[in-house]
């Protein structure tokens, strides 16, 4: 399981967290559509380190950007996020 | 190669049972191959033996970057049926099913296909109306599929908790009889040696760390084991299309998650069909070994680690126990982890890609084991001719931009909500 530092509750289980996207993978409502496909559909799937935007679904509710390795699971860095 | 039967099994109780070649041979890859398969998996290794058998072509190499039956072939449920709901789906997955019925035969081979019937469960009206809708749909496609009511169920399965405190009532189910199980690493060697026995190189411990492509088109790959030249190059490892993908600079409609499944101590045979609950994603099955086989949800977020997360674990063995509560005293005594390619529609691609002479064939999502046999006999057809499987045309790449998905859950291009 992560443990997944929440900026604003601390240190709380993965299991009160939903992954949503890579980052790179957020569409813009004023991208045109060919760019929002390629942004939605065209992923790098990396294995190494990734930079992910988790929803703190079941605590505090917010967007964050979790730094996280999707080989060893290891995790760098969690931020607020800011579109 | 020399054939299996009960007769040479006699002959050599004579001599010792010292008459038996190694099942393939352990060549060093040549300068170059008319077809070069990526991935020695079970569909990797039946493409090479389709591309042998059915197109006459076997200067082909199969590269495996670990050993044959080390990867995903050897952790899944081993489950095999062909009832989904979607025509496109359905009419693919039958059509291996066909060739399951036949594989231990055409192999020579036993791959201990059982086809034991696999059943899901109802848990409400709702349920039972989506699979009513769902065997009318297989039906209408010619494919078996059987709508049963509570005492059906009750009568198949004696074990199941029918009482009315269950914690997830039984209304009924539906069993697709020709559905079952399959040894899973008996399927990758058994294709391992017939394409073997038709002249195509197996190449263990090679891994594939560069293609190479000139003007556009690929000519050849990069491995640990030197450069390989290749008039065609298949890609087909599902579970890390993302990286070797990335090798041409290609990015996909997939991302890569860990599925578990976990097995108890052998017992006697106390479940002798397939039991699954899609409302709950758990599945239950006996192995011929006797163990309980049992398989729950992905992990629902990006991982190569191929170590799951212990909270599904906790998850599905609750949900067999609720289902089956004799399981309650029985030890789990191994569970292993798979990384699966998850698609955006949660259909497989089998698809040129945009580079000449490369093709992909991946996004099985969690479905990949029981696709093995027509997945290798649609991508050998795409690799040998250019031109898709008539089966396997609706799972080309440009579905997404198209809107043509196969999006049998209907939840749109987030492999995480499957």
């Amino acid at each position: 399981m992560l443990l997944i530092d929440c900026p604003h509750c601390g240190p709380r289980a993965q299991s009160e967290f939903a992954y949503d996207r890579t980052l790179d993978a957020v569409v813009a409502l004023a991208m045109p559509s060919a760019e929002a496909m390629t942004t939605l559909y065209a992923r790098a799937n990396p294995r190494g380190w990734s930079d992910e935007l988790w929803h703190h679904r079941f605590g505090c509710r917010a967007w964050l950007v979790v730094r996280r390795h999707t080989a060893t699971h290891a995790i760098e860095s969690v931020t607020g996020y800011a579109p | 190669m020399s054939r299996y039967s009960a007769l040479a099994l006699l002959r050599g109780a004579l001599t010792g049972q010292k008459h038996w070649d190694r099942a393939w041979r352990d060549p060093e890859p040549k300068k170059s191959y008319d077809v070069i398969v990526i991935g020695g998996g079970g569909h990797g290794l039946s493409t090479a033996y389709y591309l042998a058998k059915v197109h006459g072509i076997r200067n082909v190499a199969v590269l495996e970057k670990g050993w044959i039956g080390g990867g995903n072939t050897g952790r899944n449920t081993t489950i095999v049926r062909s009832n989904y709901r979607q025509p496109a789906l359905h009419n693919f997955f039958d059509f291996a099913l066909g060739l399951w019925e036949g594989m231990s035969d055409e192999l020579n081979f036993n791959v201990m296909f059982s086809p034991r019937g696999a059943m899901f469960l109802g848990h409400s009206d709702s349920d039972m109306t989506s699979l009513a809708q769902r065997g009318d749909a297989l039906r209408c496609s010619g494919i078996d599929a059987e709508l049963l009511t509570r005492a059906q169920v009750e009568k198949l399965v004696p074990l199941l908790d029918m009482s009315p405190a269950a914690r997830f009532p039984i209304h009924g189910g539906m069993i697709q009889r020709r559905g079952g199980t399959a040894r899973h690493d008996a399927v990758a060697w058994g294709y391992a040696r017939a394409a073997d026995a038709l002249g195509i190189d197996v190449i263990q411990n090679c891994e594939v760390t560069g293609l190479a492509i000139a003007g556009g088109r690929v000519a050849g790959v990069e491995t640990t084991r030197g450069g390989i030249g290749a008039g065609r190059v298949g890609i087909c490892v599902a579970g890390n299309s993302g990286p070797v993908a990335a090798l041409a600079g290609i990015k996909l409609p997939i991302e890569a998650q860990t599925l578990q499944a976990f097995v108890t101590e052998p017992v006697k045979p106390m479940i002798d069909t397939v039991i699954m609950s899609q409302s709950l994603h758990c599945y239950i099955s006996q192995s011929d070994k006797g163990g309980i086989v049992l398989g729950g949800d992905p992990d629902q977020f990006p991982s190569y680690a191929q170590r799951g997360l212990p909270n599904r674990l906790e998850k599905a063995a609750a949900e067999a126990i609720a289902l089956v509560p004799a399981l309650s005293r029985l030890r789990m005594v191994r569970c292993w982890s798979g990384t699966t390619d998850m698609s955006f529609d949660g259909s497989p691609i089998i698809s040129a890609l945009p580079v000449d002479g490369l093709y992909l064939n991946g996004g099985w999502c969690y479905g990949g084991f029981k696709a093995t046999p027509g997945s290798g006999f649609a991508y050998a057809q795409l690799l040998a001719t250019g031109a898709p499987h008539p089966l396997a045309a609706p799972f080309g790449l440009d579905r997404f931009a198209q809107g043509a998905t196969v999006d049998e859950a209907g939840v749109g291009p987030m492999p995480q909500l499957r």
